[in-house]
C-alpha cells in the first residue's frame, strides 16, 4: 500500500499533472468567488476538455476544482454578506459582521488559513479512512440520518439564545418553505398554489441570497457610508487572522475532524456541517456575547469544517457511486465521463487513482488557500469603498446569481419575496439562521423520518447509533441551561458578588416588542392558516410533515405573544420606511429586468444609480456600466448561461 | 446494405483523425437517397443540444459522450453545444424545448425515462408531446432485480420466500424508473412495499446494502460495477433481468446476462402462462420507453427529412467503429445504440398507451400504495 501511496504522490508532482491541477484550481476559485455559480458551472467549463484525457491528469484537474470551491466562496460571504454556496452560509454571520467592523482582512486570512488546515486534515483522514469506510458508511441507516438532521435542527435553540420562541417560529417557517414541492413519501405536490415554479420547491441559492444578502444591502444603503463602519488596518488584520487560527487550533482540529467524518455520510454533508460546527463554536465559547456581531471563532469553525467535508464527501462518491454533496455529484459525472465506474473497484483495482485523487485534494487545498491569502489583503480594501458605489454592482451580482438557480423568472420573484421576509427579520432581530436551518434540513428530516419508520418500524429508534445521537441532542439542549443554573447557584453561595449584581438587571430586562414584530407574528399566524388549508386535503403521509412545520411556526408565534401578554413588553419603535422604499425599488428593478432584459437593465441601472445616488463622474459611471455589461456577456459566452431576455436584449446583445 | 459493408472495412482500419469526419461525410453522402443532396440538408454550424438534466447527471454524461462523435462524423464538423436546463425532473427543459425549438436541425433534445414517463401518465405539468418530435438515436439499457440472501441462498428459494413475506424496495417516486419493476413484482404475487424518497438508484442500493431493503433493482452499468461484487461475495442473489426488445418488439433475454431469466420467463414458470392483461400491457409499455429506449436524441418533427437522415447516417457510421464499441461499453454498458426507423416504430408503440391501461395503472397505484396521481 505504501508503494502505491508514494507512486501516486510521484504522479501528482509531474509537470502535466501540476499544470492541469492549477487550471482546475483557478477555475474553481473563479466560480467559487462569483456567487451562484459553484461547482456545477466550473465543471461545465472543464468537462469539454475532459473527454479523452489521461484519467489521472484529468482527475487532478477535477479535484483542483472541487477542492477550492468552499475556499473561494468565502470572499463573497465575508466581504459582501452573500452566501456563495451552501458551504458558506454560517460564515456569513460573523464574517460579514467582522467586515462591517473593519476587520475584513482578519476574517479572510483566518478563514483561508483554517480552510487550508481543514482541507489537509480532511485529506489525511481520508487516506486511511477510505480503506475501512465501507462498514461505517453502511452503519448509518435512515434512522441515524434522521437523528443527525435533528441534531442540526437543535442548533436553532443554540443560535436563538434568549429569543427561543421567535427562533422556533422562524425555524417553523423555514421547515414549511422547505417542504414546498413534492412529498417524498407519496409523490404528491403540495404548497405550490398552482404555480409551476414551486413544484421543485425554492432553490437554496435564492433563499440564501434573499434572507442574508438582500437585507444587508438595504441596511447598508439606508445607513450610507462604507461596509466597514470602523477604520480598518489591512496589514495588521492579516497577521491578526493568523494569530487567531493559532490560538484556536483546538477548534480548527475538532471542526475539521468532525467535518470530514460527517462528509462521508451520503445525503447530509455540506448542509448540516457548517451550522453544527458553528453551533459547537458558540457552545464551547466562554464568552458568547460577540457571536453574530463579529466573533472570529464563528468564521474559523465553519471554514475549517467545510473543506474537510469536501474531502469526506469523496468517500461515498468513490466507494458507492453515491455523491456526498452537490459538487461531488458533478465530480461523479466527471469520473463516468473518464470511463471510471465508481464502486468497490476504486480501492481494489484503481487504488492508485484513488490516492492520486486524495493527494491532489491536499495539494489543491494548499494552492487554493495560498492564492486566496495573497488576494485577501487587496480585496479586503473593497470594504472601505463607499457602499453606494458598490451597491449597484452587488445588486446585479445577486440577480445574476439568483437567476442561475433554475433560470426562470420565478427565481427573481422568489428572491424579492424572501428578501422582504429577510428585511423584516433583520429589523426585528428574528433569527435568520434559524429560518435557513429549517429550510435546509426540511427535506432530509421528512424523508429520513418517513424512511426510518417504513424500513424499520418502531425498532428504528432503539438502535445504538440513534441513542448516541439522541444523547448528543439532549446535551446540546440542556447542558447550557444546567451550566448557567449551576453558575448562578455558586455565585449566590459566594455571597452575591459583583457578578451576580451585574447579571441581575440583564435577566430582568424587559422583553421588547415593536411594530415589525406584530406584523411578523400576525403574518406567520395568517400563513399558518392558509398553508393548513392547502395541505389539509392531502394523504396522511404527504401532509404530516408540513402540518408539523405549521404547528411549530404557530406555536412559536403564540408562545411569543403569550410571553408578551404575561410580562408587559417595552414598546420599541421599529421604523422601516426607508428599507421599504429600497425594497420597492428592488422590485421595480426586477420588473424592469423582466421587461427590458437583464443586460440592458443592468447597464441602465448601474449608470443611473452611480450618477444619481452615488454621484460619480459621468465617465467613471459609464466605465463601470460597460464593465458590468462585459462581465455579463462574457459569462454568458464562456459558461453558456442565459438571462431574462426581455425586449431590448435580443436587439442589443445577440 | 452492401455500401455500408465496404465502408465498414474502411472505417475499422482508420483511427479517429480530424479528416475522418469529412471522409465519412463524403461517403455517407454517396450512400444517401437522392433527396439528401438537396439544399435543405445543410448541417448548421452549431447545434444546441438541450439536456433537461443537471451537469454531471447520467443523461448529461451520456450526451457529453456522444457529442464529439456526432461532431466528428457530421459533414463540416458542427459544434455541439450542450445546454443543461434542469428542473421538474426533466419536465421543465422538455417543455421549453417544445415551446421554443426551431425545426431547422440546429436544436436537439436529449430525453430519458423520466421525460417519457410523465408524458405517458398524463402529468399536468407536461406541455410536450412526443408526436411533435422524431428520434435520431436511442440507447437501451437493461436491468436486474436482485434479493438479499436473507430471503434464500439461491434464486429459486429467494423467489419462493418473496411470495411468503412482505418485501421492501427503496424507490425514488411512484412514477420513477422503478415503476415497471413494481408492476412486475406485483404480477408475480409479491407483497411489495416500496419506500419512496430516494434521490437516486444509488441511494436505493445503499439502503439494500445496509439491510434496510431486502430487494433491489439496478440498471446494467450500475449492476456490473456495484452489484456484481456483492453477488460474488454472496451478499446479493440475482433473480431476473428485464430483458431487451428485439427488432420485432418482443422481450428476449438480455445478452449481458445470458444465464439470467427474464421477468416473462419467471412469470411463465410460476403462473404457467405468458403474462397478459392490463398489468402486463403497462409493464411492457413502461419497460419499452424506460429501458429499451431509455435515452433518446430527438429533433422537432418538422426538421427536414434529408437533414435528419444525415444525422442518422453519421450515427450509423460511428456506431460501427471499433473505438466506439470499446468506449461505449465503458460508458453505456454492452448495448448497441439503435438508429432510425426502428426507434420511431418502437417509440410510437411505447408512447401510445391506451386510456384503459393508464386508468388501470392509476387505480393500481392508489389501491396498492395509496398514491394518488394528479393527471390531466
Amino acid at each position: 500500500m505504501l508503494d502505491i501511496l508514494l507512486s501516486s504522490l510521484g504522479q501528482v508532482f509531474t509537470l502535466s499533472h501540476l499544470l492541469y491541477m492549477m487550471l482546475g484550481v483557478i477555475v474553481g476559485l473563479i466560480v467559487g468567488i462569483i456567487p451562484g455559480l459553484g461547482g456545477i458551472a466550473g465543471m461545465s467549463l472543464l468537462l469539454p476538455f475532459l473527454y479523452g484525457m489521461d484519467p489521472s491528469v484529468a482527475l487532478g484537474m477535477l479535484m483542483g476544482l472541487v477542492a477550492v470551491i468552499p475556499t473561494g466562496d468565502t470572499f463573497a460571504s465575508v466581504l459582501l454578506g452573500i452566501p456563495g454556496s451552501s458551504a458558506s452560509q454560517a460564515t456569513v454571520i460573523d464574517g460579514f459582521s467582522l467586515a462591517k467592523r473593519g476587520q475584513a482582512a482578519r476574517a479572510l486570512s483566518s478563514a483561508f488559513l483554517s480552510s487550508m488546515i481543514g482541507g489537509l486534515i480532511g485529506a489525511v483522514v481520508l487516506t486511511g479512512f477510505i480503506l475501512i469506510a465501507r462498514p461505517l458508511v453502511l452503519s448509518f441507516s435512515s434512522s441515524e440520518l434522521f437523528m443527525l438532521t435533528l441534531l442540526g435542527l437543535s442548533m436553532v435553540a443554540v443560535l436563538s439564545g434568549r429569543d427561543l420562541f421567535k427562533g422556533l417560529a422562524a425555524c417553523g417557517l423555514g421547515l414549511l418553505v422547505g417542504a414546498t414541492g413534492m412529498a417524498p413519501a407519496t409523490g404528491e405536490f403540495r404548497l405550490n398554489y398552482g404555480l409551476d415554479y414551486l413544484y421543485d420547491g425554492l432553490p437554496l441559492v435564492v433563499v440564501g441570497l434573499g434572507i442574508f444578502a438582500l437585507p444587508e444591502i438595504i441596511d447598508l444603503l439606508a445607513q450610507r457610508g462604507a461596509i466597514a463602519g470602523e477604520p480598518c488596518r489591512l496589514g495588521a488584520g492579516w497577521r491578526q487572522g493568523f494569530r487567531d487560527v493559532r490560538r484556536e487550533r483546538g477548534l480548527v482540529a475538532r471542526c475539521a475532524g468532525f467535518g470530514s467524518l460527517i462528509g462521508t455520510i451520503p445525503g447530509l454533508a455540506g448542509s448540516v456541517v457548517d451550522w453544527m460546527t458553528y453551533g459547537h463554536a458558540v457552545q464551547s465559547a466562554k464568552d458568547k456575547s460577540e457571536f453574530g456581531k463579529g466573533d472570529i471563532r464563528g468564521v474559523i469553525a465553519p471554514e475549517s469544517a467545510n473543506n474537510a467535508c469536501a474531502c469526506g464527501a469523496m468517500v461515498p462518491t468513490l466507494l458507492f457511486g453515491v455523491p456526498g454533496s452537490g459538487s461531488a455529484a458533478v465530480f461523479l459525472g466527471g469520473l463516468l465521463l473518464l470511463g471510471l465506474q465508481p464502486g468497490v473497484g476504486m480501492i481494489e483495482t484503481h487504488l492508485d487513482l484513488t490516492y492520486t485523487i486524495i493527494w491532489s485534494l491536499a495539494l489543491a487545498n494548499i494552492l487554493g488557500a495560498g492564492l486566496c491569502l495573497g488576494l485577501a489583503g487587496p480585496v479586503a480594501g473593497l470594504t472601505r469603498v463607499r457602499f453606494t458605489i458598490l451597491a449597484p454592482l452587488i445588486t446585479v451580482l445577486i440577480l445574476f446569481a439568483a437567476y442561475q438557480a433554475t433560470r426562470s423568472t420565478g427565481d427573481l420573484i422568489a428572491l424579492a419575496a424572501v428578501g422582504a421576509v429577510g428585511v423584516l427579520f433583520k429589523k426585528a432581530a428574528w433569527s435568520r439562521p434559524a429560518f435557513l436551518i429549517g429550510f435546509v434540513l426540511a427535506p432530509g428530516a421528512e424523508t429520513y423520518f418517513y424512511q426510518a419508520v417504513q424500513f424499520q418500524g418502531s425498532a428504528a429508534f432503539a438502535r445504538p447509533g440513534v441513542l448516541i445521537i439522541g444523547a448528543l441532542i439532549l446535551a446540546v439542549l440542556f447542558i447550557p441551561v444546567l451550566k448557567s443554573l449551576w453558575q448562578q447557584r455558586r455565585q449566590t453561595k459566594e455571597g452575591g458578588g459583583t457578578d451576580a449584581k451585574a447579571a441581575a438587571p440583564v435577566d430582568k430586562e424587559q422583553a421588547r416588542l415593536g411594530g415589525v414584530d406584530v406584523l411578523l407574528l400576525g403574518g406567520l399566524l395568517g400563513l399558518a392558516a392558509f398553508a393548513w388549508s392547502d395541505v389539509a386535503g392531502l394523504s396522511l403521509l404527504g401532509s404530516v410533515f408540513p402540518k408539523l412545520a405549521i404547528a411549530i411556526m404557530a406555536l412559536g408565534s403564540l408562545a411569543e405573544i403569550a410571553r408578551h401578554a404575561v410580562r408587559r413588553p417595552q414598546w420599541q419603535r421599529q421604523t422601516c420606511r426607508e428599507e421599504l422604499v429600497w425594497l420597492a425599488g428592488f422590485c421595480t428593478l426586477i420588473a424592469t429586468v423582466l421587461g427590458l432584459g437583464f443586460i440592458s437593465t443592468a447597464a441602465l441601472f448601474c449608470l443611473t444609480f452611480l450618477l444619481g445616488i452615488a454621484r460619480l463622474k459621468l465617465w467613471t459611471a459609464a466605465g463601470m456600466a460597460v464593465g458590468v455589461v462585459a462581465f455579463l456577456v462574457g459569462m454568458a459566452h464562456f459558461l453558456t448561461l442565459t438571462y431574462p431576455s426581455g425586449v431590448l436584449d435580443p436587439w442589443l446583445f445577440s | 446494405m452492401s455500401p455500408l459493408n465496404t465502408q465498414r472495412t474502411l472505417t475499422t482500419r482508420l483511427k479517429r483523425v480530424a479528416g475522418l469526419g469529412l471522409l465519412c461525410a463524403g461517403l455517407s453522402a454517396m450512400t444517401l437517397p437522392p433527396i439528401a443532396k438537396a439544399a435543405d440538408a445543410k448541417v448548421p454550424d452549431s447545434i444546441k443540444w438541450t439536456i433537461p438534466f443537471g451537469v454531471g447527471g447520467g443523461t448529461d454524461v451520456w450526451a457529453r459522450f456522444f457529442a464529439p462523435w456526432f461532431s466528428n462524423y457530421l459533414p463540416d464538423e458542427p459544434t455541439l453545444m450542450i445546454d443543461n436546463v434542469p428542473g421538474g425532473g426533466s419536465i421543465n427543459g422538455a417543455n421549453l424545448f417544445a415551446m421554443r425549438a426551431h425545426a431547422d436541425g440546429s436544436q436537439w433534445l436529449g430525453t430519458s425515462a423520466s421525460t417519457q414517463y410523465p408524458a405517458m401518465l398524463g402529468d399536468p405539468r407536461v406541455r410536450y408531446d412526443y408526436a411533435d418530435w422524431k428520434p435520431l438515436l436511442a440507447t437501451p439499457t437493461g436491468g436486474v432485480v436482485y434479493a438479499s440472501p436473507s430471503l434464500g441462498k439461491d434464486a429459486d428459494s429467494a423467489l419462493q420466500a418473496l411470495l411468503q413475506e412482505p418485501v421492501k424496495l427503496a424507490a425514488q417516486s411512484p412514477t420513477g424508473v422503478e415503476l415497471p419493476v413494481l408492476i412486475a413484482l406485483d404480477m408475480l404475487g409479491v407483497d411489495i412495499n416500496p419506500v419512496f424518497g430516494m434521490r437516486s438508484r444509488g441511494e436505493g442500493r445503499l439502503a439494500f446494502e445496509r439491510g434496510e431493503a431486502n430487494i433491489d433493482f439496478q440498471t446494467t452499468s450500475a449492476y456490473l460495477s456495484n452489484v456484481q461484487p456483492l453477488v460474488d461475495d454472496g451478499k446479493a442473489i440475482p433473480l431476473f433481468s428485464l430483458g431487451v426488445l428485439d427488432d420485432d418488439g418482443k422481450i428476449v433475454r438480455d445478452p449481458t446476462f445470458p444465464d439470467l431469466p427474464t421477468f416473462n420467463e419467471i412469470y411463465q414458470q410460476t403462473e404457467g402462462e405468458a403474462p397478459s392483461g392490463n398489468a402486463y400491457e403497462a409493464y411492457r409499455k413502461f419497460f419499452a420507453s424506460g429501458y429499451a429506449l431509455q435515452k433518446l436524441v430527438m429533433v422537432p418533427v418538422d426538421t427536414p427529412e434529408a437533414l435528419t437522415e444525415v444525422y442518422r447516417q453519421a450515427a450509423r457510421e460511428f456506431i460501427k467503429t471499433d473505438r466506439f464499441k470499446q468506449e461505449s461499453t465503458a460508458q453505456l454498458g454492452p448495448y448497441t445504440p439503435i438508429v432510425g426507423k426502428t426507434v420511431s416504430a418502437h417509440l410510437e408503440d411505447a408512447m401510445a398507451i391506451k386510456d384503459e391501461t393508464r386508468q388501470w395503472l392509476i387505480t393500481w397505484l392508489a389501491d396498492k400504495f395509496d398514491v394518488h396521481l394528479a393527471t390531466r
